[in-house]
């Protein structure tokens, strides 16, 4: 039963909220927390919103208990963990009726933490780790393995997974083993000892997480760019896109480098800003490499013209966008899908880009793959479009698959002996009328080459002023992106098809749109969903939208960028779009959909009338 | 202009290098350069420096931003790749196409408004990360393409074609690759082809970035009375502090130098550079004198030109120390990038 109504019971259903002190590495306990429940076969998400900073303002970590496996956030809090006292009234508040509230009793604060209808359990954390360990880091660190040890005899969390974990954590270094062992048997037996144990909200062992995996689209995306043969990756550091560059290069570490001579099949560039990374990128594609960067909005915008460049002389290039709140200080940390127009038109002139739209990291990592393909393929940029809360925060997914049989498609790369067959070689010319030209990498043969421009050039490749020559190869171009259509990912539908309510959406707002669909359906209303893999839509995206009398388009930004997208680039009627937008910086949740979309029919029952 | 091809045919008894090629095979497109602008000399520097050290057209990879001076690489060596890309970015695409692939020479062409304007973070980031290339510096002083701007090489008191005065004071991108520590340092003059020539050749040989600042005047926006980036104050101004012969590899040393005054450099490849110092006191090997030198002549109005600093010990390029295969990583198969399978579901291991 979907845990939006399941008030029933609440074993292997709850949300637990961790608010912490950045800095103070709570992390891993937390991580510790959702990890060792993972490994007792139940699903379980994690959510981190954490700030812009190193070391001492408030982050609070969200783990959601989920037998139904729902990828979203939870729109409540059942268990807080207060370890933060300068943010204990926004975090009592924000607890759901009948919810827990677990604080360190060393400094006793029962009038502020006092709600009629919550239950609060004090724990002297502090004091029982204080007791049994020097130093004042190492107290900090621990105490954050004993609220952990705490949670665990609440919820009945299986104490030999956690000690499994902490042993692959801490096998080669026995001492911090020890203490972190006897950390979590502190905070444990306490509550054993003195407080009712465990709590109506617990977990029980299941079997839902065998062949899964918990990881971050990040690290996905990064190992996927291993896996396409990416060699070069240029990068400016920007949150929330770092990590996938720390993944690459970790993964590149393991994998590519020769065990004799110490070579490495990889450079890796840390650019001066995103416009050197871009150019690095676009430099190396040029000259045969598959190479990307990362990025997040600011670097989106920098990298505008030379994408304008690559869009225009024809250069693969792989730009990964982990999308953030916009500009700079303050909510970078924060997700949101607020990036989709600057991408799909970047840079001056006339310009369109392929946008690839993963769901989860799962998707990342195959995206990854695509994205090189089609870059290729179709020798363009290619953004794949994810965002913070894919990026950063740890999804359950399927293991990861590969099939050796794979080739990338390094598209129409002409060899030496091809250029020898031919009796002369034009870039830009479309010998095969599907609006791809061939290209040539340096190094091929003098017969090879030829003179890249961002200036203009005819279908030969030579220099042109002239507007008709030039007007051949923009509209060439044009026809190119209409082409993309057919190479890019289709949509994923879900539902019957033939109701008269749509969703359509994208990326990380999936998880939410599930959730809800299930509810609506429980509450008799029934709507299909079609969540957009890419840019350029193809013919599935625009039967859905001619086919359904009302959609709903579910998007994370306050400008409904999708929206814009598909009534600019589909024959639909804008009329009979909605939007549904979350631009909180928080995940997007199924309850305001759910919500939404009620409100709206019930507004105008004529909408669910099956169009003719 | 340049969509009309010169004819490649050539005359029997032209000169052919090591590879049988002539000079004309070594030329690009036409130049729309104005008559008399000091960049189609370098253009011919250019062609002369490769086809003396007998490079596969092909094996030459050409670079540009925007402006005069970047056009030119369409007009040189049309048998090699060429990228013109966007204003003050060529080094970045430099960078990321000498990643790509070790094994071929890159050859940059900028002006003064490319690479020390718009450009100038990207100059001195690919100095910083000693990438493996030549980039020259066509040098006037002025935005030709837009009329005769000042660019930021123009000298404090310099006057501009309609008489206004500079008082911005100069960037010397020989000073500024100095203080970053670049490893190959010159400064030469577009009407000086006998000295261009083979710091060009040098350049190209030398395993790291290398820097030539080309005095290259402006016939149109900046070659008048009062400019001091003009031909006339180029030539009364320019001082050879110490010049190069470029010996290929597998060559004898024909000339006989004097012991105390010459400097045999060995590059890379094994080519040598003799350095003759023309001012006895001058030591291109030790960088900080050679900053101070340069200084201090331009104080009196005097450019410094010749290879002016030279470091050939320096191990810091940029394949070297990212221990980068030697088989260029555009040419690595496939199968040795992918880990595969088996090295995937291993992997899935770390993430239960």
């Amino acid at each position: 039963m979907p845990s939006l109504i399941a008030e029933a019971s609440r074993v292997n259903d709850f949300v637990v909220k961790f608010a912490n002190v950045n800095g103070t590495g709570s992390a891993s306990a937390n991580s510790l927390i959702m990890k060792a429940i993972f490994r007792m076969g139940v699903p379980v998400t994690g959510k981190n919103y954490f700030p812009s900073n190193i070391q001492g303002l408030p982050t609070w970590y969200e783990i959601r208990v989920t037998r139904d496996g729902y990828a979203a956030r939870a729109s409540h809090v059942d268990i807080m963990v207060a370890m933060n006292a300068e943010t204990y009234s926004k975090d009592v508040r924000e607890l759901r009726s009948g919810g827990y509230l677990i604080y360190d009793s060393t400094w006793p604060r029962s009038s502020l933490l006092q709600r009629g209808d919550i239950t609060v359990i004090p724990v002297p954390l502090a004091k029982l780790v204080n007791e049994n360990f020097d130093g004042v880091r190492n107290r900090i660190l621990l105490k954050n393995i004993a609220y952990a040890g705490v949670l665990a005899a609440l919820l009945d969390v299986d104490l030999d997974v956690i000690s499994g974990l902490l042993s692959e954590s801490y096998g080669k270094k026995p001492k911090l083993l020890d203490s972190n062992t006897k950390a979590l048997r502190l905070g444990y037996d306490y509550v054993k000892e003195q407080l009712t144990s465990p709590l109506p909200l617990r977990v029980e062992h299941m079997e839902k997480t065998r062949g899964h995996i918990m990881i971050d689209g990040n690290t996905a995306a990064g190992l996927g760019c291993v896996y396409a043969g990416a060699t070069v990756g240029a990068w400016y550091p920007i949150t929330p896109s770092t990590s996938l560059m720390d993944a690459f290069k970790g993964f590149c570490e393991r994998y590519r480098v020769d065990a004799e001579t110490g070579e490495r099949n990889f450079a890796v560039l840390q650019a001066e800003d995103e416009l050197a990374a871009v150019g690095m990128v676009i430099g190396a594609s040029w000259n045969g490499a598959r190479a990307f960067t990362p990025t997040s909005g600011p670097g989106i915008s920098l990298m505008n013209e030379f994408v304008g460049l690559a869009y225009y002389a024809e250069v693969p290039c792989v730009i990964f966008d982990v999308q953030r709140v916009g500009p700079s200080t303050g909510m970078p940390t924060r997700t949101q899908q607020s990036d989709i127009m600057i991408c799909a038109y970047a840079s001056h002139g006339d310009t369109r880009h392929v946008l690839l739209f993963p769901a989860n990291p799962e998707e990342c990592f195959y995206m990854a793959v695509q994205a090189f393909d089609l870059a290729e393929r179709l020798q363009t940029p290619v953004f794949v479009l994810s965002d913070l809360d894919i990026g950063m925060n740890d999804w359950m997914c399927p293991d990861l698959k590969w099939d050796d049989a794979y080739k990338p498609d390094r598209g129409k790369v002409l060899s030496k002996e091809e250029i020898d067959g031919l009796e002369k070689f034009y870039r830009y010319l479309d010998r095969d009328d599907d609006a791809i030209p061939y290209r040539t990498l340096p190094g091929t043969s003098s017969k090879a080459a030829y003179f890249t421009r961002g200036s203009g050039h005819n279908q030969y490749g030579g220099y042109t002023e002239d507007s008709a020559e030039y007007q051949v190869v923009l509209d060439r171009l044009k026809r190119k992106f209409s082409t993309a259509a057919k190479y890019v990912p289709k949509p994923v539908m879900i539902g019957k098809g033939n109701s008269a309510v749509g969703i359509v959406s994208i990326g990380s707002c999936d998880g939410a749109i599930r959730e809800a669909l299930d509810v609506l359906t429980m509450q008799k209303i029934e709507v299909d969903y079609l969540r957009v893999k890419a840019f350029p839509f193809n013919s599935d995206v625009e039967a859905f939208l001619k086919t359904h009398a009302t959609i709903f388009v579910v998007e994370q930004n306050r400008d409904a960028q999708l929206k814009s997208l598909l009534t600019l680039e589909t024959a639909v009627e804008k009329t009979k779009l909605f939007s549904i937008l979350s631009y909180s910086g928080l995940p997007i949740s199924a309850q305001p959909i759910v919500d939404e979309i009620r409100a709206k029919l019930a507004e105008a029952p004529r909408l669910t009338a099956v169009p003719r | 202009m340049s969509y009309i091809n010169k004819p490649k045919v050539a005359h029997p008894s032209l000169p052919t290098n090591t590879l049988g090629l002539t000079r004309r095979q070594y030329e690009g497109s036409m130049s729309t350069l104005c008559a008399g602008c000091g960049h189609d000399s370098v253009t011919a520097a250019i062609v002369e420096a490769c086809w003396g050290l007998a490079l596969q057209p092909e094996q030459l990879v050409k670079l540009s931003g925007i402006g005069c001076s970047s056009k030119t690489t369409a007009y040189f060596v049309s048998g090699s790749h060429g990228f013109n890309s966007v204003h003050g970015r060529m080094a970045s695409i430099a960078s990321g196409a000498n990643a790509a692939n070790r094994g071929l020479t890159y050859v940059g062409v900028s002006g003064d408004g490319d690479s020390l304007s718009i450009g100038v973070g990207q100059l001195v980031h690919v100095i910083r990360r000693n990438v493996n290339m030549l980039y020259l510096i066509e040098n006037n002083g002025v935005y030709g393409l837009t009329k005769g701007q000042f660019s930021a090489s123009a000298d404090i008191g310099t006057k501009a074609k309609r008489g206004e005065t500079n008082s911005s004071p100069p960037i010397d991108p020989v000073l500024l690759a100095l203080t970053l520590g670049a490893t190959f340092v010159a400064r030469s003059f577009s009407g000086d082809k006998a000295q261009l020539v083979p710091l060009i050749q040098a350049g190209m040989r030398h395993n790291g970035f290398a820097l030539i600042d080309v005095l290259s005047p402006c016939v149109t926006f900046n070659d008048h009375e009062g400019s001091t980036k003009s031909y006339g104050f180029t030539r009364e101004h320019y001082h050879a502090a110490v010049e190069a012969d470029f010996v290929p590899r597998a060559e004898e040393i024909a000339v006989d130098y004097s012991a105390g005054e010459s400097i045999p450099v060995s590059l890379h490849d094994g080519s040598r550079v003799i350095l003759r110092k023309l001012d006895p006191t001058y030591d291109p090997t030790d960088r900080s004198a050679a900053y101070a030198y340069i200084e201090q002549k331009l104080k009196q109005n005097e450019y410094v030109t010749g290879l002016i600093h030279i470091d050939e010990t320096d191990n810091t390029e940029f394949h070297n120390l990212n221990r980068t295969s030697k088989t260029p990583l555009n040419k690595i198969p496939f199968d040795k990038l992918s880990p595969g399978r088996a090295a995937l579901d291993k992997l899935m291991g770390r993430y239960r």
